[in-house]
């Protein structure tokens, strides 16, 4: 067998990325890693996470897999770098409408979440139920990068874990990475391979 | 043809001063706006009776596509006022005028070149009624429909960014909010076709028919008429949504709500 040895290109990098105040000198991802931001409200986590995924309008050099973003078509790059804002949007009636595939029981069921509740209203669903249901729901485009605002704010302490258990799985199955915004020092401290904080605008590294 | 004479107009004018009375009496405070708004549509009406005397004198292709030009500005400034979040810039004129000249300014011409065929086709007699009726229609479709669609965008950002998100292209992240302004905009025009005949006599017909026009023949025109108005309003109103969809996201399929205006506090 012949085996090359590739110059090792990061998953997800990120350079002198500038938007309104904000500040990120540098970022660096590799699979499996989930990297927590920590820091005040409105410091501009939420600012960051919109930034990469092209939400807004940004300066500086974001790129996946050595790939430059602006080299991916503006949809695909959203696909592939999945962000799940803390409060979770819906346009269909049910729930259910939201998925191409519907989510599997085991899934669901992990999750905590009944099969049922895809079929009701999405305005009769708690927000803790909404929440899990978006992150499935961004999950089945399988993206290489996901950046999570609070993704347990609004869940309970059991809950909270088997989100957690849930993406470092998806995590290891995709080879995949994570950017992880938290309040919750413990949280930070169970889930961080890498830390960084984030004040007035400045992303560093801790 | 019976002619009106000053003391006709006259008497409508007291009838409308009677009104007034009546709604100050019963404290509507609608009476200056109504006396306002009656003078304006007198002196308004007079004014554009003499130019189209002048112009129906001259009967000159210059003159009327001059004519034909400033209805077209008016009625897109109306359309830009009718929109409480219009597109900044040019955009918020520009694409709403556009619409209007492509739609009613190609029917117009089709209408007069193949179906009433005046001699010659820009004969301003039949050239600048049949545009300010597609202008007037086309108008309303293409402020209304662009009106739903800024509002239903800024009320509905997240649903639109949480579609953009999960890595839908900006043409689907909209289409539900773009289909949902061309019905509003097309509804109007629609429900006239409807109510045409039954609830209400056509303004064009009834104006023939006053004119003395036998019934079938005024029935006629006003059959084109509409037919005619619904193209255009179509045309218009679909046009105008693409234009203006297009300009609500950026080359990276941004959503860019800070192209709209900010409405003046208040409504």
């Amino acid at each position: 067998m012949n085996v090359t040895k590739k110059s090792h290109v990061p998953l997800l990098t990120l350079e002198n990325l500038r938007h309104e105040g904000l500040e990120a000198a540098a970022l660096e991802l590799e699979a499996g890693d989930i990297a927590l931001v920590s820091g005040p409200s409105g410091a501009g986590k939420t600012r960051l996470l919109r930034a990469l995924a092209d939400l807004d309008a940004h300066s500086g050099d974001v790129s996946l897999e050595g790939r430059h973003y602006l080299s991916f078509k503006p949809w695909d790059w959203r696909r592939q770098v999945g962000f799940l804002p803390t409060e979770s949007h819906w346009w269909r009636k049910d729930a259910g409408g939201h998925f191409d595939t519907p989510p599997q029981s085991e899934t669901l069921k992990r999750l905590k979440l009944d099969a049922v509740i895809l079929k009701r209203p999405v305005g009769q669903l708690s927000s803790g139920e909404r929440q899990r249901l978006a992150l499935l729901r961004l999950l089945q485009n399988a993206p290489k990068v996901l950046l999570l605002d609070e993704p347990t704010g609004s869940l309970d302490g059991d809950s909270a874990a088997r989100v957690e258990a849930e993406v470092k799985r998806y995590l290891k199955a995709n080879r995949a990475a994570a950017i992880w915004v938290s309040h919750d020092e413990a949280q930070v401290k169970r889930l961080a391979s890498r830390r960084y904080s984030m004040r007035e605008g400045k992303l560093e590294r801790q | 043809m019976i002619t009106l004479t000053a003391w006709d107009l006259a008497l409508a004018s007291a009838l409308v001063c009677l009104s007034a009375a009546l709604t100050h009496a019963l404290r509507l405070a609608t009476a200056g706006r109504l006396l306002v708004a009656s003078a304006r549509a007198l002196v308004q009406l007079l004014l554009v009776g003499l130019l189209l005397k002048l112009l129906f004198a001259r009967a000159d292709l210059l003159w009327v596509a001059a004519f034909a030009g400033v209805m077209l500005a008016i009625a897109g400034y109306e359309t830009l006022a009718r929109q409480r979040r219009p597109l900044t810039g040019v955009w918020g004129y520009g694409i709403g005028t556009l619409a209007m000249f492509l739609s009613s300014f190609t029917v117009a011409i089709v209408a007069l070149t193949a179906i009433v065929e005046p001699n010659p086709w820009y004969t301003p007699q039949y050239a600048i009624p049949l545009l300010g009726m597609l202008l007037g229609n086309t108008m309303t479709g293409i402020a209304i429909a662009l009106d739903r669609m800024t509002q239903t965008a800024f009320d509905q950002r997240g649903a639109i960014e949480a579609r953009l998100i999960l890595g839908q292209p900006w043409r689907e992240a909209i289409s539900d909010i773009r289909a949902d302004s061309m019905r509003a905009g097309m509804i109007p025009t629609i429900n006239a076709m409807a109510a045409a005949g039954v609830v209400s006599l056509p303004g064009m017909m009834t104006g023939q028919i006053l004119a003395g026009s036998p019934p079938l023949e005024a029935v006629k025109y006003q059959i084109v008429i509409l037919f005619l108005i619904a193209v255009g309003t179509i045309f218009g109103t679909v046009g105008a949504i693409w234009g203006a969809s297009r300009r609500l996201f950026d080359t990276r399929e941004r959503l860019r709500l800070d192209r709209l205006r900010v409405p003046p506090e208040g409504h």
